[in-house]
């Protein structure tokens, strides 16, 4: 009997204490969840009940639709477009940007004098604004006052409309991102390509390797976890490009250029569709939701882990 | 010795290249306008006309001041909200945490630009248009931030909070005294990392602000496009370089820890 009461007793204690435990460590989390809450999961939830609604300008849902914006998203010929140049521009910037960053982290990655300052300018552009990296190049890609034009001009080419036809928009929107994204991919890639260890070269070398099948044979595999994540980082910051749209061409010509965050923002601010702009929000989350976990099921099984 | 000169010619290049966008805007910067409608490349003589003249057209210097403002605010918001968190993830151990921080880390798959309408609404309602707590707070729990943190005091050796504890040490006496001093470097790269990102922020403050009184330069600086674009570019060359020295220079003195704070989160992650 008596035993029994002390058990209960100590039991009793222990869930006290966990209670304890739990109750502090809430309170520490406490700031991080309410903000949390407030603009991550509330917002998301709200988008995807707003998707169901005809909603006016002030966020005031007028009355249940259904599927009706998701329905409108399917034959809207603006949107079908701006699918397809969001497809299109993914798959101009990352094979792009990945390819430059590892080039440029490869070749700064060998021990020589002077490298600290390669370096730090190969990794510039993280510290470059979309607002200010876009500016730059607006006027770079200005038809008759741009450096780009005068420069092709002298070797006798052009002059061409980087951003008024709607061929060449959107691959003048993708050198400019790739562009800015190429700081914080050379970062990553560099940080990867440090923390392979030297004896991996030195027993490939003595066994007589040259310089591009230990690139190929060493550094490529060794680094394809960090591969793997900037492949992510970039595929999702691709979808998200927005500010050098605004900047460089407003969506045109001719919806060339309108990305779906553009086309999110336009359908929201500037025409106060609310609702179907919501649609479109939630068709940017499931992208996003199905890249990275396809990245993750297929990627992750090329990926070397050492 | 030959390969040496390969990739020595190869650096210098790709690094020619790359910072020529930025090399280009300095020069721009300097020109007169009948330099611009030339198309030169380099300014015929220095001329600070330009930075003179763009500071009477729009009030730069008080954008940078909102900027500064508003970049400090969200990373400190970031650095007292993601370190309490990591805290209470490593060092004390209640049940439901695993899930808790679980929650947390889906929270990145959630792409921010999908959330912006409820967002908006919900500045608006509170009256927060144009205020600083409208432009930062939404960006206050940062999911990367606590993740970073947490596997830099998972690092931290547990025998130092035991031992603490038999001396007497409370909680949040330990989080000051030990906790954040032994994490400097993971600090100080969320904090250069929080500041650059607000810094650079766009489309948020184009959203939550429509006049001068808290606009950040970016926004600033499309405002003076649609003003002066059409003719000024030595103006609008002048501003931007006004604006990227702020953040180039900080990213300069801070590349060391922003390299070691991401590789980390790559590696280990």
């Amino acid at each position: 009997m008596e035993i029994t009461n002390s058990n209960e007793a100590a039991a009793k204690r222990l869930r006290k204490k966990e209670w304890k435990l739990f109750g502090t460590g809430m309170l520490y989390l406490l700031p991080a969840i309410v903000f949390m809450a407030v603009f991550l999961f509330y917002p998301i939830v709200k988008t995807l009940y707003f998707s169901f609604f005809d909603v006016t300008g002030g966020g005031v849902t007028e009355r249940f639709v259904g599927l009706k914006n998701y329905a409108k998203l399917l034959s809207s010929q603006e949107f079908l477009q701006s699918m397809k140049a969001t497809f299109l521009f993914v798959l101009y910037v990352v094979p792009g940007e990945i390819i430059i960053s590892l080039f440029l982290a490869v070749i700064a990655s060998e021990k020589l004098k002077g490298m600290g300052f390669f370096r730090t300018i190969f990794s510039s552009t993280l510290g470059v604004s979309v607002a200010a990296g876009a500016t730059v190049f607006l006027f770079m890609f200005h038809p008759s006052l741009g450096a780009i034009n005068n420069v092709l001009g002298m070797v006798g080419i052009g002059p061409i409309e980087w951003l008024t036809s709607s061929n060449a928009a959107l691959i003048s929107i993708a050198i400019t991102t790739i562009w800015m994204h190429i700081g914080i991919n050379f970062i990553i890639l560099l940080g990867g390509l440090q923390n392979i260890p030297e004896e991996m070269y030195e027993s490939a070398k003595i066994d007589g390797a040259g310089y591009y099948s230990r690139l190929f044979k060493i550094t490529i595999p060794l680094l394809s976890p960090v591969l793997f994540f900037v492949l992510i980082i970039a595929v999702i910051g691709s979808f998200q490009t927005f500010g050098q749209i605004d900047l460089l061409t407003g969506g045109g010509p001719n919806n060339s250029t309108n990305l779906i965050v553009y086309s999110i923002y336009q359908q929201a601010f500037s025409f106060g569709h609310f609702g179907f702009a919501s649609a479109q929000a939630i068709v940017l989350f499931v992208i996003i939701l199905i890249v990275t976990i396809l990245q993750f099921r297929y990627g992750e099984r090329k990926v070397h882990y050492q | 010795m030959k390969k040496k000169i390969i990739i020595y010619i190869l650096l210098i290049v790709s690094a020619f290249l790359l910072f020529a966008p930025i090399l280009y805007a300095i020069s721009a910067s300097f020109m007169s306008p009948k330099d611009i409608y030339a198309g030169k490349l380099f300014p015929s003589e220095f001329n600070f006309d330009a930075y003179r003249e763009v500071m009477d057209s729009i009030p730069l210097l008080h954008f940078l001041w909102v900027s500064f403002v508003m970049s400090f605010m969200a990373m400190v918001g970031q650095l007292v909200l993601s370190s309490l968190s990591a805290y209470a993830f490593v060092f004390i151990p209640f049940k439901g945490r695993n899930l808790i921080f679980f929650l947390f880390l889906s929270t990145m798959l959630i792409p921010w630009e999908a959330t912006i309408i409820p967002n908006f609404l919900t500045i608006l309602h509170l009256n927060w248009l144009n205020t600083y707590q409208g432009l930062t707070f939404p960006f206050f729990a940062l999911p990367f931030g606590i993740f970073l943190l947490r596997q830099h005091f998972m690092t931290l050796p547990k025998e130092l909070w035991e031992s603490a504890q038999v001396d007497g040490c409370s909680r949040l006496r330990f989080f000051f005294k030990f906790a954040l001093p032994l994490s400097k470097s993971s600090l100080s790269a969320l904090a250069v990392y929080g500041f650059l990102t607000t810094w650079n922020k766009y489309l948020w403050p184009l959203l939550v602000t429509n006049d001068d009184s808290v606009r950040p330069v970016q926004i600033g600086l499309k405002m003076l496009i649609a003003q002066e674009g059409s003719s000024q570019w030595n103006m609008v060359m002048a501003a931007v370089v006004m604006i990227l020295l702020p953040t180039l220079l900080l990213l300069f003195i801070g590349i060391k820890y922003i390299r070691e704070g991401l590789t980390a989160g790559a590696v280990k992650g």
